[in-house]
């Protein structure tokens, strides 16, 4: 019973902030009057997203975004995972890599989009490529890292009982580094969003980012919006689907899933 | 006691550090009979888990040798089997496919391996944990499902580096007992580190000391208290007299320094 009030509680509060503050908006643009082209009211942004998506125009977008977004971040994830693991492995690869990666990494990739255009093209495979380079520095390092801080007691006692390389690598150090990967992964999922926004930002035919870009020439506010909330909406499912795989995959560590929540 | 199964002949090891060279060990030399509980007993920081590593296999000497059933110790080997101060498991596993995983690594048969996981489960008394994950379990049981991986390859030799180190006192003695019951059960040439004179005496049919380092075999005592040592034994006042013996031993050190 008691535990049914908090839940209630989690679920309820939010609401009412939520309300309240879609209360001030309203009543803020009525008392200043401020023109429907700055900001609209949240009545015109739900008639927006009910044209938007019951009416049909916004899936296409909406879908073109998902996509870039989808492959992009598997695309990265999947290589950053594999030359991660190359890089913790070898010593060689490690030295002839590290000055590199330390170089790409204070690079803000996002800069990449305009030449990435040039190259890949207007459409999705611009995008997709934009997101998988966003995402493979965070994936990429964590798994590194991940691999490389695993319990040396472990790796002796692995020794001992004359297990191979590979052996180790696939079932002690990669479980043991779950925690960094998944994390890796949880903000490679944020990352790889602002990729896609930007990509499409600068040279799109379709998706949100160019939705927004589209109406903010036309100072189609509500439009604006209701690509927002869609973002917001394509974020917050990636995260979760990304904590859900975490806390079911990384079944052992209920602390670390947790944790990973906090520092995204 | 005839067979020398273990022969540690002037080993040294020399680690090579930031600060220039470290001798861990100098001139240590013991041996270990077929079916022996040899404890090794020394400071902390003498160099005794290098000595376990050396046999192990996990580290070369700089020096001397040592010879396992009379070939020297080149790397890790099948017939050996390893226990940590920290019970090391994994944690995504099940205590079943903990103790298992030496016969994995080893390529053994895994199905025999299992019922002879469920077997030593049995005998540590965790059958009933087969499926239960490790952070499921106490300290002592977590550290009696790694004795129980420590010998499911049936190594003949058993190390073991200060396993009852992380455990309270009340735990601890119970540990005693237990292994002592595992091991006349189960009759492994055993190495044991540790340095709690106590926990020597008890378990040990011969003690080695070790100095503090360059750690060097300082004295080796013979244990002749009766099997099996039970509580009890611990109030025998011979036992306390080996005790105070060992003890002297080490003040004497302390002041050497």
């Amino acid at each position: 019973m008691n535990l049914m009030h908090e839940r209630l509680k989690t679920v309820l509060y939010p609401l009412i902030t939520f309300a309240v503050l879609l209360a001030v908006w309203e009543i803020a643009i009525r008392v200043f009057k401020v023109p429907n082209f700055i900001l609209p009211t949240p009545v015109s942004v739900v008639q927006a997203l009910y044209r938007g998506y019951v009416e049909g125009l916004y899936w296409q977008h909406f879908f073109f975004t998902l996509q870039s977004m989808l492959f992009g971040y598997l695309l990265g994830c999947t290589l950053a995972f594999m030359l991660g693991c190359l890089f913790a492995e070898s010593r060689t690869f490690e030295r002839m890599l590290y000055p590199f990666v330390v170089a790409l990494q204070s690079m803000p990739k996002v800069a990449l989009a305009p030449l990435i255009i040039v190259w890949f093209g207007f459409g999705i495979e611009s995008k997709i490529v934009m997101v998988a380079l966003v995402c493979f520095f965070p994936m990429f390092i964590n798994t590194a890292m991940g691999l490389k801080h695993t319990n040396p007691a472990l790796l002796d006692l692995m020794n001992a009982f004359s297990a191979s390389r590979w052996h180790i690598l696939t079932r002690i150090k990669i479980p043991s580094a779950a925690g960094h990967i998944f994390a890796g992964l949880q903000i490679a999922i944020v990352l790889g969003l602002i990729g896609a926004v930007v990509a499409e930002f600068v040279s799109s035919t379709k998706g949100l980012g160019h939705l927004i870009n589209a109406s903010a020439v036309n100072l189609e506010t509500n439009t604006m919006f209701a690509a927002l909330l869609s973002l917001a909406v394509l974020g917050i499912l990636g995260s979760q689907v990304v904590r859900l795989l975490h806390a079911k995959v990384v079944f052992w560590d209920k602390q670390a899933s947790s944790q990973a929540i906090v520092s995204e | 006691m005839s067979d020398i199964l273990l022969q540690a002949d002037k080993l040294a090891v020399t680690y090579t550090s930031t600060r220039g060279p470290v001798v861990a060990l100098q001139d240590l030399s013991t041996r270990l009979h077929q079916g022996e509980f040899l404890s090794v007993l020394g400071p902390s920081g003498c160099g005794k888990s290098t000595l376990l590593k050396v046999v192990a296999g996990l580290l070369r000497p700089s020096g001397g040798s040592v010879t396992l059933a009379g070939a020297p110790i080149t790397g890790p080997r099948p017939d050996v089997g390893i226990v940590f101060q920290q019970p090391t498991l994994l944690p995504w596993q099940t205590v079943l496919d903990n103790v298992l995983l030496p016969v994995r690594t080893l390529g053994m048969d895994l199905a025999a391996g299992r019922d002879k996981a469920m077997q030593l489960l049995k005998l540590v008394g965790l059958d009933k944990f087969a499926r239960h994950y490790p952070n499921e379990l106490s300290g002592g049981m977590q550290q009696r499902v790694g004795i129980a991986r420590g010998i499911i390859h049936d190594p003949t030799l058993l190390l073991m580096d200060e396993p009852f180190a992380a455990l309270d006192a009340m735990t601890r003695e119970h540990m005693m007992l237990e292994l002592q019951r595992i091991w006349m059960a189960t009759g492994k040439s055993v190495v044991f580190i540790t340095h709690s004179i106590p926990e020597a005496v008890f378990l040990s049919d011969r003690i080695a000391v070790l100095s503090a380092r360059p750690g060097r075999t300082i004295r080796e005592v013979e244990i002749d208290l009766p099997r099996p040592r039970t509580l009890a034994t611990m109030a025998d006042p011979r036992f306390t007299e080996i005790c105070n013996e060992l003890r002297a031993l080490f003040t004497d050190l302390v002041k050497f320094d």
